[in-house]
């Protein structure tokens, strides 16, 4: 047993976590700042956050991904990151060339206390930015919420610091802050988007960057991401659509504070009913109707389901990663007549109870859930182990349960350290719901294959 | 490669690069500050505490105090192994899958952490009743002025039957992860080592210092002693327990693999114990094969290096066989390895045997001595850096104090030369005119493979798809692609095979489309290398 210390009496534990739903917000910054054309994150602080984001980045995306640090020692620890963050602009932009720099906190400089919008005017009074070059920076302390807040908040700042003001006559494009979710489901947003005629501006946007071809070169700075030209551009937008609260409403209500864009916050589109909701949404804010192609795809989905829905039909599922996540996860799960009972977010915010509530409340009464300090995944499985589940659905460190338990296990959500193809392949959309329709059958098939005895073995399922 | 630089930065990397020559004695400049901005590839102390000395410990509950990320990021992402299998009911424990963290929050930032630590002690013993828990601090720990060792001592003495000891090991602490690892030596010298009086029984009684398992290359080594007859008291630390920590003191030597990350422990333990310490190396199959023979040397009867002698020449047999299934794929090929503090220099001997050339090579936290030789230690300048870090001051334990080697033993060892307290450091074994980098950073990295196209180039994850953007395969050789174990006959068996793999697969010979190649033969069409961008670069 890998996890053998675990029991199933939960014991009201009031400080220490166990093996948490969630890490910390300088990543989500981090993973956000790749998602601009041309740009390279730093990471204020001592170095090992960086090392740590890097590698995590690294793992699940199996990309480059580049990223400055200030390099504290003892010194500047003491005596602030001022120098630190002054000489890493000057040495940034004469050896890598890019086009923004954007700066994240760490615990570190926050709790010396820091001010990163002091230091980049500093750097600029002195000549430190080169000309025709931006900085970008978000205050990202990792005992403050969790690695959604840091992506949140790196969104907030692109909007805060890039978006034009004052443009009274908005244009016919639309904003969408996509979330933190994978390069191939930006692909995919901007693909339905683009098949209803829609103008568009995507940030963050990671596809084209942590899903670059193999040519034989690095190439440093990717084909994709935001530029800053339509983070600018963001500012005369008529609307901005945040997918899930957690990761893009602050980028929202940071553009209608300065530009006055209009938000509207939506569900990540993960399932039927939520890319219902969006591509509604969207089609009546824009007046573009959704094509028939797209109307085909949504058929095939529910085609598919129909077809299979025996195979899914109250089956006990197991969740836990983001509160965006797993609130359109746990909505899908009821559509597809299957139970999500257990779920946990290390992320905090109130909102979570009562929209988990709503969505789960009536048709699973069952369900338990959890957010924030001390939801974590040591708690699930404790859940787990007083009642089990047909089905695990999380990130790579799920696979300790799955083997302890013998449960069937999809990977979704961040990290996936174990598998490939969870970038290239989207999971939102209907094309996403296709792909995890597939998945989920694949894993309890898979299982009854494997368990059904040689005279109930079946040949066509 | 300096060009790019501004002068500042391009003075102080200068004296990081060497053009190695055997003739001369040269100085390299190491374990210094990295430079801000530059991308490297090092880590922090508390990487080096926590991650990789305390890390690999089964049956010690690591709780990280601070936020949540640090603790996050160094679950179970090293690869250490360990078993179970074989140890009594009562030593089964292993908290290695687990991350215990205290998660704080604003609020303990603002009024301190420590009661929100000893209430996580206190949860984690009611939980399991560990026999020990290693509280390690990160970066705000240490300037909320959390007084962690006393929080630590107040809970062993409450507990009675679990101690508690603490790690200062804040990510500023010192230039790398190689603080961490002095830090943590001290402390397991402090509080584990020589706390259990009770002697394993064994005629050749060893502790192996500085492998941590990865992959299993402890395993590996654990059978080759045990198939000499020599007993394992613990490794530090890889497939370890505390219980072997605790009576590490009556081995009679102490072999050391990474010089970098354990010296400190063996130095101590030779002081306070008695106990010599020798370089090993058990990476390579003919370094294995010497490393035991030192090994029988030391002890110095005739049985157990006849026994030594029959085992490798039995292990050998494969191992050539292997070697020569390989020689094909990879002679004649280069290899460029920046990694570790060990590392780069080991793997060195596996290329070798592979009848390919180490063309450039460096360590991303190692010290002077690491690439000079101990020799040179009385020579480095202590900067304040490594001030910082404590330096125990440790004396002879009179009761316990055991003369291994009479000075006469000792001298007539080392005229049939035998090295004790030696390291001769990688520039020693690297060929003239090979390059020698300390702290590489990406963008030298980059040069490096577009000027000498090696064939494989070693380093760690953060490196590996860049460096495979540019056409060149990358071994990692943190976690070794989650291949291996590496170490002994056993693993330089699967790294001939493994290597052979990567220098010879298809996929390199798939870079670009037929239609791009033929752009770029046909001499009218200009093959467009500048980096794509989205519209035309923004300018004021
Ligand atoms: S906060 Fe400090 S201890 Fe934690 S990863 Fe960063 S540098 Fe290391
Ligand atoms: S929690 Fe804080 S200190 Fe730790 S890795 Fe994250 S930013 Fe660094």
């Amino acid at each position: 047993m890998l996890l053998k210390h675990t029991t199933a009496d939960v014991a009201d534990r009031k400080a220490l976590t166990i093996n948490p739903a969630k890490t910390c917000q300088p990543i989500g910054a981090m993973y956000a700042a790749l998602g601009i054309h041309g740009c390279m994150p730093h990471s204020h602080g001592s170095q090992g956050c960086c090392a740590y984001h890097r590698s995590a980045l690294t793992r699940h995306y199996k990309e480059p991904v580049m990223a400055g640090t200030s390099s504290f020692t003892e010194g500047a620890s003491v005596f602030g990151g001022q120098a630190n963050l002054l000489a890493a602009f000057n040495n940034i932009f004469s050896i890598y060339d890019p086009d923004v720099v954007a700066v994240h906190s760490t615990c570190l400089s926050e709790t010396i206390g820091d001010d990163l919008a002091q230091i980049t005017q500093k750097a600029i009074d002195e000549g430190k930015i080169p000309e025709g070059k931006t900085v970008i920076y978000a205050s990202t302390p990792s005992y403050v919420g969790s690695h959604v807040t840091g992506f949140s908040n790196m969104c907030a700042a692109m909007a805060e610091q890039m978006a034009v003001e004052g443009v009274e006559v908005k244009s016919p494009t639309i904003n969408v802050v996509p979330g933190w979710v994978e390069p191939a489901d930006m692909r995919e947003i901007k693909r339905l988007l683009k098949a209803m005629k829609v103008t568009s501006i995507m940030f963050p946007d990671t596809s084209d960057v942590l899903d670059a071809p193999m040519t034989g070169k690095h190439q440093f700075y990717p084909r994709g991401g935001v530029t800053l030209n339509e983070l600018r551009d963001s500012g005369k937008s008529r609307k901005t659509y945040c997918l899930g609260s957690w990761a893009s409403a602050a980028a929202g209500e940071a553009l209608w504070k300065k530009s006055r864009v209009p938000f509207e916050e939506m569900s990540l589109p993960i399932g039927i009913k939520a890319t219902d909701r969006f591509l509604a949404a969207v089609s009546k804010e824009t007046s573009c109707p959704v094509p028939q192609s797209i109307t085909d795809e949504r058929g095939r989905l529910v085609d598919m389901v129909a077809d299979m829905q025996n195979y899914l039909s109250g089956k006990r599922v197991a969740l836990w990663g983001d509160p965006d996540q797993l609130l359109s996860l746990a909505e899908f799960l009821i559509d597809l007549d299957m139970k999500p009972v257990y779920m946990v977010s290390g992320t905090p915010g109130k909102a979570f109870m009562a929209k988990m509530e709503a969505i789960v409340g009536e048709a699973v009464p069952e369900a338990k859930y959890k957010n924030g300090e001390r939801a974590d995944m040591f708690l699930m499985h404790q859940w787990i182990k007083e009642e089990g589940v047909d089905l695990l659905i999380g990130n790579t460190y799920g696979k300790y349960i799955s083997r302890d338990e013998d449960i069937p296990f999809i990977r979704a959500g961040f990290p996936i350290y174990d598998r490939a193809g969870h970038s290239y392949f989207p999971t939102v959309g209907y094309a996403g719901g296709l792909r995890l329709v597939e998945k989920i059958l694949d894993a309890l098939m898979d299982r009854q294959d494997r368990d059904s005895t040689e005279e109930k073995f079946e040949l066509v399922m | 490669m300096l060009e790019k630089y501004p002068a500042k930065v391009a003075r102080k990397r200068q004296k990081a690069i060497v053009i190695n020559d055997k003739t001369a004695s040269q100085e390299i400049q190491a374990n210094v500050r990295t430079v801000p901005g530059i991308i490297t590839q090092r880590g922090c102390t508390y990487a080096g505490c926590k991650g990789v000395v305390l890390g690999p410990t089964r049956d010690i509950i690591n709780l990280t105090h601070g936020p949540i990320g640090c603790g996050f990021y160094s679950w179970l992402t090293r690869r250490n192994q360990t078993t179970v299998q074989g140890q009594t009911p009562e030593n089964q424990e292993n908290f290695m899958t687990y991350c215990f963290s205290t998660d704080m929050q604003d609020s303990n930032i603002v009024f301190g952490g420590e009661k929100k630590l000893r209430q996580s002690i206190e949860e984690a013993y009611a939980l399991v009743h560990p026999k020990a828990i290693g509280v390690f601090a990160t970066c705000p720990v240490g300037l909320i002025g959390d007084d962690i060792h006393q929080v630590s001592k107040e809970c062993t003495e409450k507990f009675g039957d679990c101690n508690v000891f603490a790690f200062s090991c804040e990510g500023y602490k010192g230039v790398s992860q190689s603080a961490g690892h002095h830090i943590a030596n001290n402390q397991l010298f402090k509080h584990v080592i020589g706390t259990r009086e009770d002697a394993p029984e064994g005629k050749y009684k060893i502790n192996l210092l500085g492998e941590y398992n990865i992959g299993g290359d402890a395993f590996v080594i654990e059978d080759i002693l045990a198939k000499c007859g020599i007993t394992l008291i613990a490794s530090f630390s890889g497939n370890s327990a505390y219980n072997k920590f605790a009576h590490s003191h009556h081995a009679d030597l102490n072999a050391i693999m990474c010089h970098r990350s354990i010296n400190y422990v063996a130095e101590m333990m030779e002081t306070k114990y008695g106990i010599p310490w020798i370089k090993v190396n058990f990476i390579g199959a003919e370094s294995s094969a010497k490393s035991l023979r030192k090994i029988a040397q030391y002890f110095g009867d005739a049985e157990l290096i006849d026994r030594v002698e029959k085992v490798i020449a039995e292990e050998m047999i494969p191992v050539e066989e292997a070697r020569k299934a390989a020689l094909p794929k990879t002679e004649g090929k280069s290899a460029m390895l920046f990694v570790g503090g060990s590392r780069a220099h080991h793997y060195q001997d596996l290329f070798t045997e592979l009848g390919m050339k180490s063309i450039a090579a460096g360590y991303e936290f190692g010290h002077r001595d690491d690439y000079e030789g101990r020799e040179i230690i009385p020579s480095i300048k202590i900067d304040a850096d490594s001030r910082n870090i404590e330096e125990l001051t440790v004396t002879k334990d009179e009761e316990r104090f055991r003369s291994r080697l009479s000075d006469e033993q000792k001298a007539k060892l080392e005229k049939a030369g035998l090295k004790f307290k030696d390291y001769e450091g990688l520039m020693t074994d690297m060929e003239s005119e090979t390059l020698v980098i300390d702290d590489l950073s990406h963008y030298e990295m980059e040069v490096l493979i577009k000027e000498y196209k090696p064939d494989i180039f070693c380093a760690g994850i953060k490196e590996k798809y860049a460096v495979q953007k540019m056409g060149v395969p990358l071994k990692q050789l943190h976690s070794y692609d989650y291949g291996g174990p590496y170490a002994g006959f056993e693993g330089a068996i699967n790294f001939y095979k493994d290597i052979a793999k990567m220098t010879s697969s298809k996929i390199w010979g798939l870079i670009g489309a037929p239609w791009e190649k033929e752009k770029t033969l046909s001499a009218s069409v200009v093959h467009d290398t500048k980096p794509v961008k989205k519209e035309e670069k923004e300018s004021a």
